[in-house]
Parts: C-alpha cells; structure tokens; sequence
C-alpha cells in the first residue's frame, strides 16, 4: 500500500452509538488517526438539576440501555452515601447477583453479536443463523438466562425497576432464585464450555498488536471486584474511590462530544481487560481454565484480547451468581422496605465495574433531598484516548496491507474496546484522508 | 403481506435500550426474523439500503443532523413506527428542554460548549409523520410484538388510550397512594400491564399521558399525598415534559 492513506469510516457499525473513524497518512507520515465521537450530546448532569433523590437512578439509568443496570446501582450507592443510607446484607448479594446477570448479558452480546462477525468474515450475527444455528441459539439462550436475572431480581433487564435507594420495591421469591440456580448450572455452565470452545476455534483471527498503556479497574481484597472497591493503576497501585477525579482528570477535544481522560500516562485503558491484568487472582478455576484455553496472559497489551477477557470473566459471573443466590437462601430471604429516610444531606460518590470498564457517579444533594451538582464519568469516555494511542501505533504497523483490511484492523480494535457512545456522550465511523 | 416486509432500524438521540430490548426476545427472535428482512440496523450490521416498508425508530430529535436523518428516513419509509419515550414524546431528553439552552451546555461543556450544536429535544412527530408509536422507556415489549404482528398480518395496530390506573386494577394491585406513595397512573396511557405498579416502584409516566389528560386534577393528588406543588410537576416532567408546557404552572 502506499504511503498516502485516506481512512473515513462514518457511523461505525455493530457498536453502540455513533462514532468515525478517521485516519490520514501523508508520504509516510501519520497526520490523523482518531475516533470522531458524534453521537448526538444529551447533557444529563444539566438534566439532573433539582431532581428528587427518588429520581435520580430512574434518570441516570436511562443515559444508555446497554450499562442501565450499572448506571443505576452506581447512582443508588452515590444516594445513599450522599444521604447517609444504609443498605441491608442482602440488597447488597442481590445487588451484586444483578451485576453479574448484567456483565454476562453484555459480555455474551458484545463476543456473539457485535465481535464474533469479524472472526468469521461476515456482516452481522444473521448470516450466522443460516450457517451456525447451534451457536447463535446457544448465545441467545445464554443471552436469556442472563437477562432473566436481571427480569427476576430488578423487574426488567433493561432500565431495572426495584432497585430504589436503601434496598429494593420487591424481593424475588425463593422459587425464582431457585429456578434461576438450576438453569445457571445446568444450562449456563455447559453452554459457556461450549462458548469457549468455539471462541479457541477463531482465536486464530485475533490480531497480533501490543501496545502497553496503564490499566484501571477496581480492586477489593475479598472477591474479583465489580459491585465495589478501591481503584487500582497497574502503574500507582490502590487509591480509594472517593479519590476518582485524581484517577479520571476529564478534558474536551473538539473531534469527540465525548470527554477524554489521561491519569499517568496520555491515555488509559479500562475494561474487561484491565480488570483482567488487576484482578486475574480474583477469578474461578472454571474462568482460569478458559484463559489458558484462549491464550489469555496476566499483563496482556493486546487490545484485542478484551473480548476474550470479557468471556473468561463471564464464566466467574456464572459461577459466583450460583454462590451468591446459595447465601442469599442460606440467609433466608426477607420481604425487607427499602430505607429511605435520609440521615444527611451531602455528596455521596459510587464506583462500579460495569461491562465497558469504571464507571464514577457523584451527585450533592440539598437539604430538600434534591441534586445541587452531578457528575457522571463514563467508561468509554475513558478508554477514547487509549483508543486513539492504539490507532497511531497501529497504523504504521499495518500500513503494508490493502485498504480494506487496514479499515477492517481499526473498525475490530474499536470493536474489541466494546465502546458504549450512547454513554460516553452521554460512537463510530472510520476515516482514511489521502 | 405476500412479501417479506423490509425493516429499517434506525437511532436518533437516546439511550439504545429500545433497540437492545429487540434483541432481548431471545425466544422471538428467529420467529420474528422468519417474517420480516431486517435490511438496515446499524447496531447489529454492516448492511446501508435506499428503501423499506417499515423504519423503527428510536431516539428523539436533538441536533442538525438528526432533522436531516428523520427527512430521509421518512422519504425512504412506507410506516415510520416510533420506539420508546424519547422518539414518541421527547423522553427524559426533553427535560433540557426546559432550562435555558446555553445554561445546559454550559453546565456539561463550560467554556468549550460552542463546540457541540445542539437544539430542544423533539418527539419524531415534531419533525415529520409518524405512523404508529410503540411507548415506554424502555419500549414496552408486548406493545411491540402487538404492533409487529399486526403490521406483518396487514391490520392496524390499536393505540391504547386509558390509564395505567386501568390495568393496575386488573391486575388487583393495591392502590400505590394506599402504600404511602405517589403515583403518575392516573394520567399515564396504559399497554404496560402495570409491570412497575406490580413489583412496587410508581409509575413514572414513561408511556406518555392520555389524550386529554386531567393535569390540574393529577396536581390536587399528588400534592395531598405530599409533593409541593413544583414537585409534582417535576414529576410528571420527567417522560413529557414537552407535554405538560403550558399547562405547568
């Protein structure tokens, strides 16, 4: 291929959102090489002005409905904390039970729907149902499963209904959770197997790419952190969540409506992976098996390998809900109300691992129990900047191949990151200038 | 239909969560597939076509941009079906609507706010004809699938025009102002089965309000059962706000 390169992808398909991928190379010179954010912005921190605490999860829930279930606990923990709540023991396993329906929902989509076209070479997920019947029905039942989680402990998978700040508006019964319990283990379990067996099949199509970046994610000392923990850099070590704004530092580009982020480097990397390279020693034997199975390596670099990372900690969230909903039982459950009688009236921080990465809400709250000031930092807005430093050290690498495979290499890193625009705009397109 | 029917998805500003519950009917799916060609949906492929019987469309109007795109969407399209609040009303979107426009940019963006062109938030009907309005936030899936089959069969699909109060009581619910808290059923067009009221949490008035809903009287209810008077209306400006201008005090 020549040195002279003209990329422009508009509105990149098979992601969430609306985003560009624009690269242009000139005599050999890599001028551009970035993701254009153009989703529409929709500015819900203005929106969250004066808003009843009763509201606010309702609200943020409804920034994006892939993350809804994550938005909305992570707004609830920044309430409660705000208003001084409480929460019981077992809104918090219900809690976390919902985490891990969600982050397998997501997890399952994203490698199935959104990725695994391009390890075949095809359009979309449909051909597939034609060729492959047996895997796009596997992924929908894995895919149902997960959601019945979400439709049994929250009332809806997308934007969840029960979880209200101090606890819930309705508690499953012991017969769902145990239904739920029989499909994790007898369904679930084989078909995840089944997944990575078939994932090791087109591992092959993976690109060879390293690029090291610091990696973010929480941590906690007892379980592989998602529902809460400190934040942990693979470059400066724990800091506690209230410390978020050192960890995010969020700044505007005027090619992106979505805020980036840098901490000690000039990009960061969130997600499955970054969770992977912290938290590996967190995980079940059954998600350590698939990693060595999918060639998965604490320290990995390669971008690409997120999806993979996603799918090896799927398994964890199998397994770790069939735990929880044990403890849940072993407890007994309670028809307990949900507390809501505020103690203080201040700011209140909430720090989740949600699929795409750490999500951050702060709100402060007036004495009407109303927001004064929100802020909400997303996980793709996050990753924008590393996706950027892996465009312009990629190019270069790739620029001997045609056109068509540069374009489909960009449009697959992108993909890889699960980026969530709808988010972080609270996008994307490929751009090649000649 | 002797023919498939060819279906267009489309999203405007808003959160994708409509689109996602499509590809939440796992044990639909192939069945809804076997009766339609999906020719466009740029959240699920690659796929870009000049034509289509039915558009879905998600999200509501909020830039430059989206006016183009509803413009040619609506060219292209036989029956432009909206999907969820934000496409069939404004949705939560529309609540920035009611501050004022540079004081929202400014809040998110500060001093780089000019960067980013942005206009009210707008219900699909603003702009250009809507056939028929699949509501709630998210969609509300039995909604769609009566609204699918009936457009596949060639019938027309029935808009429902009472309350949720309605179906709430069908599903013999207790009266959610009995438990101590407020309620939007009322004034909120029903084709939810009460699922909210069900598992406990009120009714937010995602569907959108009733034609001719008594908004005055909503007030007297909410504000006896506890709300000021701008806490009411804040409620009910959470799904409508572009609905309730005018009549908000």
């Amino acid at each position: 291929m020549s040195t002279n390169l003209d990329i422009k992808v508009k509105h990149l398909t098979r992601v969430e959102g609306h985003g560009n991928i624009v690269v242009n190379m000139k005599d050999g010179v890599l001028e551009k090489a970035q993701l254009d954010i153009v989703e529409a912005p929709r500015y819900f921190e203005a929106m969250l002005k004066g808003r009843s605490f009763h509201e606010a999860a309702i609200i943020t829930s409804r920034i994006c409905g892939i993350c809804s279930l994550g938005h909305q606990l992570t707004s609830l923990k920044a309430t409660e904390q705000a208003l001084g709540l409480e929460v019981s023991e077992q809104t918090v396993l219900l809690r976390k039970l919902l985490v891990h329906g969600a982050t397998l929902q997501s997890n399952v989509l994203h490698a199935y729907f959104l990725a695994a076209p391009d390890l075949l070479g095809v359009g979309s997920v449909f051909p597939l149902v034609g060729t492959h019947p047996e895997v796009v029905l596997r992924a929908l039942r894995m895919k149902r499963l997960a959601n019945d989680i979400g439709d049994v402990v929250s009332g809806r998978a997308v934007h969840p209904i029960t979880p209200v700040p101090g606890g819930f508006t309705h508690i499953p019964s012991e017969k769902e959770l145990l239904e739920i319990k029989r499909r994790l283990v007898e369904e679930m379990v084989p078909d995840y197997l089944a997944t990575v067996e078939t994932l090791k099949a087109l591992a092959g199509a993976i690109p060879a790419f390293e690029r090291d970046t610091e990696y973010i994610s929480l941590r906690s000392d007892g379980d592989y952190a998602l529902y809460d923990g400190d934040i942990c850099s693979t470059d400066t070590g724990r800091i506690a969540d209230g410390e978020y704004r050192k960890m995010t530092n969020e700044f505007i580009v005027p090619h992106s409506t979505s805020k980036h982020c840098k901490v000690s480097r000039s990009s960061y990397m969130v997600g499955a992976l970054a969770r992977w390279n912290n938290n590996h020693d967190r995980l079940c034997d059954v998600s350590m098996d698939a990693a060595e199975q999918l060639g998965l390596k604490p320290g990995c670099t390669n971008p690409y390998m997120n999806t993979i990372a996603q799918v090896v900690e799927a398994g964890h969230c199998a397994l770790d809900s069939v735990a929880i909903i044990d403890q849940l039982l072993d407890n007994g459950l309670k028809d307990e109300q949900p507390n809501q009688e505020p103690t203080k009236f201040g700011t209140g921080i909430g720090a989740t691992e949600v699929p795409r990465g750490i999500l951050y809400h702060e709100y402060a709250y007036d004495r009407q129990g109303r927001i004064t000031k929100a802020n909400c930092i997303i996980p793709t807005g996050q990753n924008l900047a590393n996706i950027d430093d892996d465009m312009k050290k990629l190019v270069p690498e790739i620029v001997d191949k045609t056109k068509e495979e540069i374009t489909l290499h960009l449009e697959m890193l992108v993909r890889a990151y699960d980026p969530c625009i709808s988010c972080s705009v609270h996008m994307l397109d490929v751009d090649f200038i000649e | 239909m002797a023919n498939k029917p060819r279906v267009a998805i489309f999203d405007f500003t808003g959160c994708e969560g409509c689109e996602l519950n499509q590809l939440n009917f796992e044990d639909q799916l192939l069945d809804i597939l076997a009766h339609v060609d999906i020719v466009e949906w740029r959240e699920a492929m690659d796929d870009r076509v000049d034509e289509y019987d039915i558009a879905f469309v998600e999200g509501s109007l909020s830039t430059p941009d989206c006016i183009t795109r509803i413009n040619e969407v609506r060219r292209k399209a036989k029956v432009l079906v909206t999907l969820g609040a934000c496409a069939s009303q404004g949705g939560v979107n529309a609540m920035k609507n009611t501050q004022p426009i540079e004081d929202v940019r400014e809040e998110v963006y500060g001093q780089d706010k000019y960067l980013f062109p942005t206009l009210p938030a707008l219900p699909v009907s603003a702009v250009v004809k809507v056939d028929y309005a699949v509501r709630g936030c998210p969609m509300t899936q039995i909604e769609f699938l009566k609204v699918f089959t009936s457009l596949v069969m060639g019938k027309e699909p029935i808009e429902p025009d009472h309350a949720v109060c309605v179906e709430c009581k069908l599903r013999e619910n207790e009266c959610v102002f009995e438990k101590g808290m407020i309620c939007l059923g009322p004034v909120t067009r029903a084709g939810c089965d009460a699922h909210c009221t069900t598992v406990g949490q009120y009714c937010t008035g995602c569907r959108g309000l009733v034609s001719e809903p008594n908004l005055k009287g909503m007030e007297e209810i909410l504000t006896a059962h506890g709300l000021s008077v701008d806490e009411a209306w804040k409620r009910l400006e959470l799904y409508n706000a572009n609905q309730i201008e005018g009549v908000k005090p």
